[in-house]
């Protein structure tokens, strides 16, 4: 695998808690990050509550891993898609989402947005240009 | 081809792990080359050896391990999954001192960068789950 570079695409579909779907999507996200491949993550279908900011698992006893998604940008993961489909279905717009960011070093390491809102097409584009889709 | 597969459920609960492994057979019959199954999430319990399904029933688990045999195939169960589910080999009970074992011959345990370089090393990474 010396040197090959394929573009990964990790589809988040499912809410972050009730199965551990999401949680264990993201420890093969930062894994998969020291690897250095181009990597891309979707979130669509309630996978988009994953990434929505203020989340309290207090009452369910389950563990909170949502601040692990603020550690991404360090990672170098910051393409973040977000299907505007889903958002709107669920009466969520990005201001609801976690601001998760990144420091672009080709620009004086300014602090940027990884979120990108996208439509259907704009998926469907995402998922014919990736040589590797997983789906979480 | 070189062809990995992923299998996300657990056996019996879900018919992932039955319809990967006829794809896997399906696929060697055909002359491709599988690089590796990598078990995940509640995937890893296909690799038990201590289930008793009812005699009239497949044996998923061993189902498995035999084919294993037979290819030389590569079974890797996810660590990071299986430590939550209890799935032990000496290693893990050593580390994680646990008085048995209960890892099926043909399987063993690794870590999660075994599935990203399989999905780099092959043509296709398929994937058995909801």
């Amino acid at each position: 695998m010396a040197g090959e570079i394929k573009q990964f695409l990790y589809v988040n579909r499912k809410a972050p808690y009730g199965t551990v779907y999401a949680l264990e999507s993201l420890e093969v996200v930062l894994i998969g990050a020291a690897f250095d491949q181009d990597v891309r993550l979707l979130f669509m279908d309630d996978g988009v509550f994953q990434i929505k900011k203020d989340q309290n698992t207090e009452a369910s006893g389950l563990k909170n891993f949502s601040p692990t998604y603020n550690a991404l940008g360090d990672y170098d993961v910051n393409k973040i898609y977000v299907s505007k489909e889903s958002l709107d279905e669920r009466g969520l717009t990005q201001d609801d989402l976690m601001p998760l960011v990144y420091e672009d070093e080709d620009d004086d390491w300014a602090e940027k947005s990884s979120i990108k809102i996208v439509s259907a097409d704009e998926i469907r584009d995402l998922m014919e240009g990736s040589d590797v889709v997983l789906s979480f | 081809m070189k062809i990995s597969v992923q299998i996300n459920e657990g056996p019996y609960q879900h018919q992932s792990s039955d319809s990967a492994y006829n794809f896997v057979k399906a696929a060697l019959d055909k002359g491709h080359d599988i690089v590796r199954v990598f078990f995940y999430h509640d995937g890893v319990n296909n690799g038990t050896r201590l289930a008793s399904p009812p005699q009239d029933d497949r044996n998923v688990q061993q189902r498995w391990s035999d084919l294993s045999k037979e290819h030389n195939l590569d079974l890797v169960i996810c660590v990071a999954a299986a430590q939550r589910r209890g799935i032990v080999d000496d290693g893990e009970a050593e580390r994680n001192g646990k008085d048995a074992t209960n890892i099926m011959d043909g399987f063993h345990i690794s870590g999660l960068g075994q599935l990203i370089e399989a999905a780099v090393e092959s043509d296709r990474l398929v994937v058995f789950g909801d």
